[in-house]
């Protein structure tokens, strides 16, 4: 592995002559390439596998080598190249930054450029691609648009409260099971189920908010893992009501208010005088989620400017002084916890009903950790960070999907490595909420953050 | 009363197991104040890691005693060495870029550091579970002889050979601690980072050295797991590790007979409950005691209270 160090630049090494530093440079790569060799020598180097008899055991001495091989080059070149060099990398790095933070200056101009080029999307997708081409694009672009959602929707707790919520999968997953089962056993519509899921979802998000008002930062994180945890467990274990491992299947579509997409007579085709293609429930599973999601951002935003966003953003930059001015920090984090609970539940019930089969493995951890990766890798609070983010990663799930072992494994790298590189996200502007005389974006690093 | 000591045995096994990984949250979390979500993947690392040392060196129950236990030694300690590497690498890599940022940065690299040794190991060493033989098998029973029908309670060596190990490492590294120079600058940068630098600490290498210490005792927990349960897998570290952290959180974060003392109640706590309830629902009971004891408790059984500085 490279020994990527990012520690400021120490003074000897400038000031030493130029083949020191060439020395130190070879021999960090040394030193680099033993601990990559010792760190492989056993993991990389051997396999162990079932065999008749017990188990038995591969070398692969080539792997320790080629694995030493690389990080001695990989240490070489950023030994030559990097920061600690006079070659300024950063500055290569950095014409990629700018583009984030232009994109957060222009942002009056781009999000509604994004916000048009999403509506006409799958038209666009349609008329190049034709029906069945198109499937596959429209459904990636449901499942990035779920993503933002609920990136959105743990904005409200992470990004504007400040509580760190790694939990979050579990009101996505109360979502999903409310709708299923009030479907399957009353027979309620979708567009019943939908408040109603997300009325369900936020009562347990007040519902575990109220015991963990006095934790903060990690503590809070502990406890919510937990918390997604036990529902999960419970999901899975409670047989009769939520059918365990199998999950629920059969829950119904969606309908458009009333009319079913199916063939025939009724059908949305019929009645809009369409030929039937089943591309009309995918078009329409996009407006919703689409919508879905619009109405996710536009109510965080307007909550911004309310007082209750701005006793949030109080809340998130320093708890005492909030209690100090009077603010009842106790109903600001349950709101929180019920709104972003809420639209976790909204993301649920759609994904229930876009699945049409839910089962307790969509609600791992992995999901929780998906979800906050996006939003603090958007940039904790940026509302345009997320979609970016969510467009990178989801997008780059699916992309990579023939190399499917390996990208959890990129995705848990690409995570440390983003983060290294830029801590505030890669939206790293802020818009106050608050201006004196003139809005002007901040950085990040004024910002505080999940310190509770 | 039979079965009752027999849950007694299993629990304490099972607890100094949780309390060896337990010590490694404690510790950083105590020195550097974040959690180390990777913790319980470098546990299962390890225990890969005395997985294939075994295989290489064809330790097999059959062979004699004290032969066995040599061999089994030499194992831990190369486990032990290399997982530190391994803990040492994490650290580097993933939390000393970002020491001094904003907290929520240490805490996503240590999910993705998570996720990426979980699929790391799940590439390089596949995805199936890994059975091993029982090495060391046999034990005491009581009574020797049951009744027909008589519960008989089972202490094996190797529950002895865990709670021994366990025991004597905890003394060791309580000493190291209390009494070596590695010991007192670990503590001074426990209470003050920066005063502890200013006065000749190096703060760096002092953080390195709790890592690699931490894992070095993963290390142990994940060889132990592997002998006593005889079957690990890639996912083993995410259960493992949130109850070790529930463990190190209830006994008091940042102490270290805490630790132990946290990991042991656990242990019990979960070896009851499956004992007596349901063992669907252990992971429940562990982790509601976790929420429990933070609402209630939030110092735990033996931390000090924070005091909160405007």
């Amino acid at each position: 592995m490279a020994d990527t160090t990012t520690a400021p630049a120490p003074s000897a090494v400038e000031a030493a002559p130029a083949p020191s530093h060439t020395s130190i440079v070879i021999r960090e790569a040394v030193i680099a390439a033993v601990i990559a060799a010792a760190l492989a020598s056993i993991l990389l180097g051997a396999r162990t596998d079932i065999a008749p008899g017990g188990l038995s055991l591969e070398y692969r001495p080539w792997n320790i080598v080629i694995a030493a091989v690389v990080v001695f080059f990989g240490k070489l070149a950023l030994g030559f190249l990097g920061p600690r060099s006079g070659v300024d990398l950063g500055g290569a790095f950095s014409g990629l930054a700018p583009s984030g933070d232009a994109l957060s200056h222009a942002g009056t101009y781009v999000q509604p450029a994004l916000l048009v080029l999403a509506v006409v999307g799958p038209f666009l997708l349609l008329s190049t691609y034709g029906g069945s081409g198109a499937r596959q694009y429209i459904e990636l672009a449901i499942l990035i648009l779920t993503y933002i959602m609920l990136g959105w929707g743990l904005n409200i707790v992470v990004g504007l409260a400040g509580l760190l919520d790694l939990g979050y999968v579990a009101f996505y997953a109360v979502g999903a099971y409310s709708y299923a089962l009030m479907a399957l056993h009353f027979g309620l519509s979708f567009w019943v189920c939908l408040p109603l899921a997300g009325l369900i979802a936020a009562l347990w998000g007040v519902m575990l908010g109220f015991p963990v008002l006095r934790l903060r930062g990690d503590y809070l994180a502990i406890v919510t893992l937990a918390f997604g945890e036990i529902i999960r467990v419970v999901l899975l274990n409670w047989y009769e009501f939520t059918g365990g491992p199998d999950g629920l299947s059969r829950i119904p579509r969606p309908s458009f208010f009333g009319i079913e997409f199916s063939r025939g007579d009724g059908g949305f085709a019929d009645v809009f005088g369409l030929a039937y293609s089943p591309i009309h429930r995918i078009i329409f599973l996009y407006f919703l989620i689409l919508s879905l999601a619009l109405l996710t951002y536009f109510i965080s935003i307007r909550l911004r400017r309310l007082p209750i966003g701005r006793a949030w953003e109080a809340l998130r930059e320093d708890e005492i002084a909030c209690r100090a001015l009077g603010i009842n920090t106790t109903t600001t984090k349950l709101t929180a916890f019920a709104l972003g609970a809420m639209f976790g539940g909204f993301a649920g019930s759609f994904f229930a009903t876009k699945q049409g089969f839910i089962s307790p493995e969509s609600f791992t951890f992995i999901e929780s950790a998906v979800i906050l990766a996006i939003v603090v890798l958007g940039g904790l609070g940026s509302q345009l960070g997320v979609v970016i983010a969510a467009t990178l990663f989801i997008g780059g799930f699916e992309f990579f999907r023939e190399f499917e072992q390996y990208r959890m494994l990129v995705f848990g790298l690409s995570m440390v490595f983003i983060m290294v590189w830029k801590p505030r996200g890669l939206i790293s502007r802020r818009e106050p909420s608050v201006f004196l005389k003139k809005r002007k974006a901040i950085s990040g690093d004024l910002v505080g953050e999940g310190a509770g | 009363m039979e079965y009752f000591l027999q849950q007694l045995i299993n629990g304490i096994t099972l607890g100094s197991i949780y309390g060896l990984i337990a010590i490694g949250y404690t510790m950083v979390y105590g020195i550097i104040g974040m959690i180390n979500f990777a913790h319980g993947d470098i546990f299962m690392v390890g225990s890969f890691i005395a997985l294939a040392l075994i295989l290489m060196l064809g330790v097999a129950a059959s062979a004699p005693m004290a032969i066995l236990l040599v061999a089994l030694l030499g194992v831990l300690a190369l486990s032990m060495a290399l997982t530190a590497v391994w803990g040492w690498a994490v650290e580097r890599l993933a939390y000393r870029p970002l020491r001094g940022s904003f907290r929520l940065a240490p805490l996503i690299t240590a999910i993705g550091m998570s996720l990426a040794l979980q699929n790391f190991v799940q590439i390089a060493q596949g995805a199936r579970n890994k059975p091993l033989e029982p090495l060391i098998s046999g034990g005491f029973s009581f009574p020797a002889n049951p009744a027909p029908g008589q519960f008989s309670v089972q202490l094996s060596y190797m529950q002895i050979g865990i709670v021994v190990t366990t025991v004597a490492l905890m003394v060791g590294f309580s000493l190291l601690i209390s009494r070596t120079a590695l010991g007192r600058a670990q503590r001074a940068c426990e209470q003050d980072r920066k005063m502890a630098s200013l006065l000749g600490v190096d703060v760096d290498k002092t953080i390195s050295v709790t890592f690699v210490t931490g894992a070095a005792l993963a290390a142990v927990a994940g060889m132990f797991f592997l002998l006593y349960y005889g079957v690990i897998d890639f996912f083993i570290g995410f259960v493992a590790g949130v109850k070790a952290f529930t463990a190190a959180v209830l006994g008091g974060i940042g102490s270290l007979p805490g630790a132990m003392l946290g990991g042991l109640l656990i242990g019990l706590i979960e070896a009851f409950w499956s004992g007596y309830f349901s063992s669907d629902y252990k992971d429940v009971a562990a982790f509601s005691i976790l929420v429990i004891v933070l609402i209630f408790m939030p110092s735990g059984l033996l931390g000090r209270p924070e005091i909160e500085k405007v």
